[in-house]
This record gives C-alpha cells, sequence and structure tokens, in this order.
C-alpha cells in the first residue's frame, strides 16, 4: 500500500520550462537592480545621526507645541488639516458630474464613458507633488497652492469610486420615476442622489483621510503644513524638534484615521 | 372616525440633524479656506501665470529623454529593491498580526499597533529621515520604500490571512503536524496567490513614489524636477512628468495583467 500510493495519487504535473524561464528572468532583473546600487558602505556618522534622532523623538521639545508668536506644531498641524478638509471637499464637489459621466448605466454609447474613464485615469496618474508644483507657480508657495493640488489630483479616485457606486445602483427606483412622468432632475434627486449618497459620503472620508496624510507633504516643497517645518527641522538636525513634529503627525493621522473609521461604519 | 383619520398622518422625520450637519460642514470649510488663505479670488489672479507656465512647458525638450533615462531605470532599480525588501519583511510581521494564525492576544494586538503606527507617516518624510541618516542616493530611498511597502503589504496579507479557510488548518492540526509544517502546508498554499498579487500591486505605488522621492535627494528622476525647475527649463519638466507618466502607465498595464492572471 505504501510503495505505490503514488500511483493512485499522482502528483500534478508542474510546467517546468515556464517555471525555470520565470526563475531565470527574475533572477536577471535582480541582478540587474542591485548591481545599480553602489553600495559603499555606511556613513560613518549613520549610526551616530541615528542615535540622535531617536534621543530626539525620546526627548521631544514640547516647547514648540505652542508658541504665542505663531509658527508652532499646532497651527502647523491646523494648517495641515485645513488643506485636506478643503482639498477633499473641492474635488468631491468636481468629481461628483464627473462620475456620472463616467458610469456605464448613465449614457447609451460606451464612447461616453470610455473618455470619462480616460480622463480620471489622466489625473490619477499625476502625482499630487508634481500638481503642487505647478500650483504654487500660479499662486505662489502657500497652503492655496497645496489645497488645489490635493483638490485636483483627488478627483482622479474619487471620481473612479463615485462612478462605481452610481454603476451598481438599483434600476428600479429609476424606472419607477420615469413611469410616473418624473423629470430628469427628479429622477436625479429622488431616485440617484438617495441611493449613491452613502457610498459618496464614506468614500470622501476614506479619500480624506489620504488627503492629511498627502497635506503632511506637501510642504517639502513650499505648498503649506506641516512639511515644511519638518524639512527645516530636519536640515538645521534640531533632532528634539524633529521628533515633536513626527509625534504631532502621528496622533493625528491616527485620531482623524479612528474618528473617520468611525463614521463611516456608521453611515454605512 | 374623520377626526381619526386625520390625526393617523405620520409626521415627516426631523431634518435638524441633516441641518446641523450641514452648518457644521460649512464652518469647517469656512475655517479651512481662512486657515490656508484660498479665495476664488486668488485663483483667478494666479490663472495667467499657469497658462504662462504650461505654455513654456510645451512642446517638450525631446532631447531630454536620453539624458533622464538613467536616472529612470535608477527609480524602477529603486522602487524593485524597496518591494522586494518590504515584501519579505512583511510575511513575518503578517503572520504575527493575523489573530487566527498568532493565538497570543498578547503578540498580535501590539504588532498591529506598531503596523498602524508605520502606515502613518507618508513615504516621502521616511525618505527625508533616512537622507538625513544615511545621506544622498539610492539607500535612503530603498529603505524608505522597504518600510512604506511592508506596511502596505503586511496590513492586506494579515487581513487576507484571517479570511483562509479553516478545513486545512484544522486537518494539519489533526494528524499531528507541528507549528512550521501547519504554516507551510494549511497557510501558505491559501495565501500564495493572494500574496503575490499584492507585491505586484505594492510594485505599481512603489514606482510612482519613487518617482518624487529625489526632491528630498532620495534618488531617482524626482531629483531632476528640482534642477530642471530651478534652471526655469519648464520643457524639460514636461518631459520628465511624460516620461514618468509613460513609465507608470506601462508597469501598471504588465502588473495588471500578471494579476489577472495570478487570482
Amino acid at each position: 500500500m505504501t510503495k505505490n500510493w503514488k500511483a493512485i495519487v499522482p502528483k500534478p504535473k508542474k510546467n517546468r520550462a515556464i517555471r525555470w524561464t520565470v526563475v531565470l528572468l527574475l533572477a536577471a532583473v535582480y541582478v540587474w537592480a542591485f548591481s545599480g546600487v553602489q553600495f559603499t558602505g555606511f556613513k560613518e556618522t549613520a549610526g551616530q545621526i541615528t542615535k540622535s534622532i531617536l534621543a530626539g523623538i525620546a526627548s521631544p521639545d514640547w516647547d514648540y507645541v505652542y508658541m504665542p508668536e505663531g509658527e508652532d506644531l499646532l497651527r502647523g498641524l491646523l494648517d495641515t488639516l485645513a488643506i485636506a478638509a478643503l482639498g477633499t471637499f473641492i474635488s468631491a464637489f468636481i468629481a461628483f458630474p464627473l462620475a456620472f459621466w463616467a458610469a456605464t448605466n448613465m449614457s447609451r454609447t460606451g464612447a461616453v464613458s470610455g473618455t470619462g474613464k480616460m480622463l480620471l485615469s489622466f489625473i490619477r496618474t499625476f502625482p499630487e507633488i508634481i500638481m503642487a508644483i505647478l500650483f504654487i507657480k500660479a499662486v505662489g508657495p502657500n497652503s492655496f497652492a497645496g489645497v488645489l493640488a490635493l483638490g485636483l489630483h483627488s478627483v482622479g479616485m474619487l471620481g473612479k469610486l463615485y462612478s462605481e457606486e452610481v454603476e451598481n445602483m438599483d434600476a428600479g427606483p429609476t424606472e419607477a420615476l420615469l413611469a410616473s412622468g418624473a423629470t430628469r432632475l427628479q429622477i436625479l434627486w429622488f431616485a440617484v442622489v438617495p441611493q449613491v449618497l452613502p457610498g459618496f459620503l464614506s468614500y470622501t472620508l476614506y479619500r480624506f483621510e489620504i488627503n492629511v496624510r498627502s497635506a503632511t507633504i506637501l510642504g517639502v516643497i513650499g505648498a503649506g503644513g506641516i512639511g515644511t517645518p519638518l524639512i527645516f527641522a530636519l536640515s538645521t538636525r534640531h533632532w528634539d524638534r524633529v521628533g515633536i513634529i513626527l509625534l504631532g503627525i502621528i496622533v493625528m493621522v491616527t485620531l482623524i484615521d479612528w474618528i473617520s473609521g468611525s463614521l463611516r461604519r456608521k453611515i454605512v | 372616525m374623520i377626526a381619526n383619520t386625520e390625526l393617523k398622518r405620520p409626521k415627516p422625520p426631523s431634518r435638524l440633524k441633516h441641518y446641523l450637519t450641514a452648518v457644521i460642514l460649512l464652518l469647517i470649510l469656512w475655517g479651512s479656506a481662512v486657515q490656508t488663505e484660498s479665495t476664488f479670488g486668488k485663483l483667478i489672479q494666479g490663472l495667467p501665470n499657469m497658462l504662462d507656465l504650461l505654455k513654456e512647458m510645451f512642446p517638450p525638450d525631446w532631447g531630454y529623454f536620453a539624458k533622464v533615462t538613467h536616472a529612470m531605470l535608477e527609480t524602477i532599480r529603486m522602487a524593485l529593491l524597496g518591494t522586494t525588501f518590504g515584501a519579505i519583511l512583511a510575511i513575518p510581521v503578517a503572520l504575527l498580526c493575523a489573530g487566527n494564525i498568532t493565538r497570543a492576544k498578547w503578540i498580535v494586538y501590539p504588532m498591529r499597533f506598531l503596523l498602524n503606527l508605520n502606515r502613518t507617516i507618508p513615504d516621502l518624510l521616511m525618505a527625508a529621515l533616512f537622507v538625513a541618516i544615511f545621506g544622498l542616493g539610492l539607500l535612503p530611498g530603498i529603505f524608505a520604500l522597504m518600510l512604506f511597502s511592508m506596511g502596505i503589504i503586511a496590513k492586506l496579507a494579515y487581513e487576507a490571512l484571517e479570511a483562509i479557510e479553516k478545513g486545512p488548518l484544522e486537518a494539519m492540526t489533526a494528524v499531528g503536524a507541528n507549528k512550521a509544517q501547519w504554516i507551510a502546508f494549511g497557510v501558505v498554499p491559501q495565501i500564495q496567490a493572494h500574496y503575490m498579487s499584492f507585491v505586484l500591486y505594492t510594485f505599481e505605488i512603489n514606482v510612482r513614489a519613487a518617482a518624487i522621492l529625489g526632491l528630498v535627494g532620495a534618488g531617482g528622476i524626482g531629483h531632476y524636477y528640482e534642477v530642471t525647475l530651478g534652471f526655469l527649463q519648464y520643457d524639460r519638466t514636461s518631459t520628465i512628468v511624460l516620461y514618468t507618466l509613460a513609465v507608470v502607465l506601462l508597469i501598471d498595464y504588465a502588473s495588471m495583467k500578471l494579476r489577472e492572471r495570478l487570482l
């Protein structure tokens, strides 16, 4: 019995040729990737700097949390939140009509929804940092540039999620209203909006969470928020200030995630 | 009777909650607009400047493609190595975070807390920190992407792990497998394809992320944004933007096809 159990239950055959080509290809890719990295050993100061960063995080500069004359942690974080909130609102406002444009069940021909989907994915591939650089040229290096960058970039993702929500909508209420002779606007208001609104709100909150994270890095290129003082503290080697700003970001993001998460659970 | 039917008409639900929500939302938006000094006037004033910029960006400097190809390849290398190391690190983390694999609650909850902590710090900030530690170059970028992708993959993987079938696990326990065998034959076959799909997905994200890490000095094509913008060579900036878009779309497409075959 034990001798020929392989004959009773044959092992599934594997295509060895394909398997080996995949392995060889992967090996080649990794050889190429590693050969490009000049590893000259760590900088001799690396260990020391790591130690001072950790020391800075362990003993943060608490005085920086609030300073009466301004440019402190709380104001920086508030600015970050404001950028994220306004940016999310602008993108939700723009994404709302775009979602109906891109939804396949809202138009008869595929050409209409196809172009809408293409536009949305084009917006999505543009990184927000690059958009911020463009807006800085237009409105100057301030928080407003950050708001506009987030507002435009988020349209890509929100529009996609919104349009999927519209596509998953139940056709019943729309047909009922159509049968009772409602106008297009009435159909939109009484059949479509009540169905998609919870989903839209939930996605908007989700995008707000992402935007809070994005808003913390916009300051790196001067588009407002907490990133500017952080980069400044890093380049002047004020590790205790780096520590308090990082702590502030972690606490803020965790708090926002928690609030937004519980709101989303209530909505859906 | 007649009076009674009049009374039975139900009251419409109170709208007070909706009005309050709207008022709070408007207050938040108004406060945000004041805080960021955003006005329509400023946008309209700035629009001509932006149109000028867009005009200067066209046509792109086609000759510049050849010069930044080397940096583009560096970007892909960085994303590839960062994703690989992150994916390897994510395996033990995901196993320790999944409640049905690690039974000890005192390990699962602290691990999840650390994972969430890791995910609060954006990639660019991590890169800025690592640049301070390692100096300029690819190394800080790889480290930043490693931690960043570890967070994403571990989170996705542990959620997928918690949803796997119990049957094979119980069968492995029943035949007396030790913990390593239990994972190798009960868990791995169920999660393999998902895990590969998550890794590919993270690679897509990392290529986008790696393209801008150069802004803080962490290597790759991002560095050339600063160079070309600094010298006001906007036609070259648009070359970089187009190049990045093309590469990102290509990698997204390839990765999507692979993922479709996996699942």
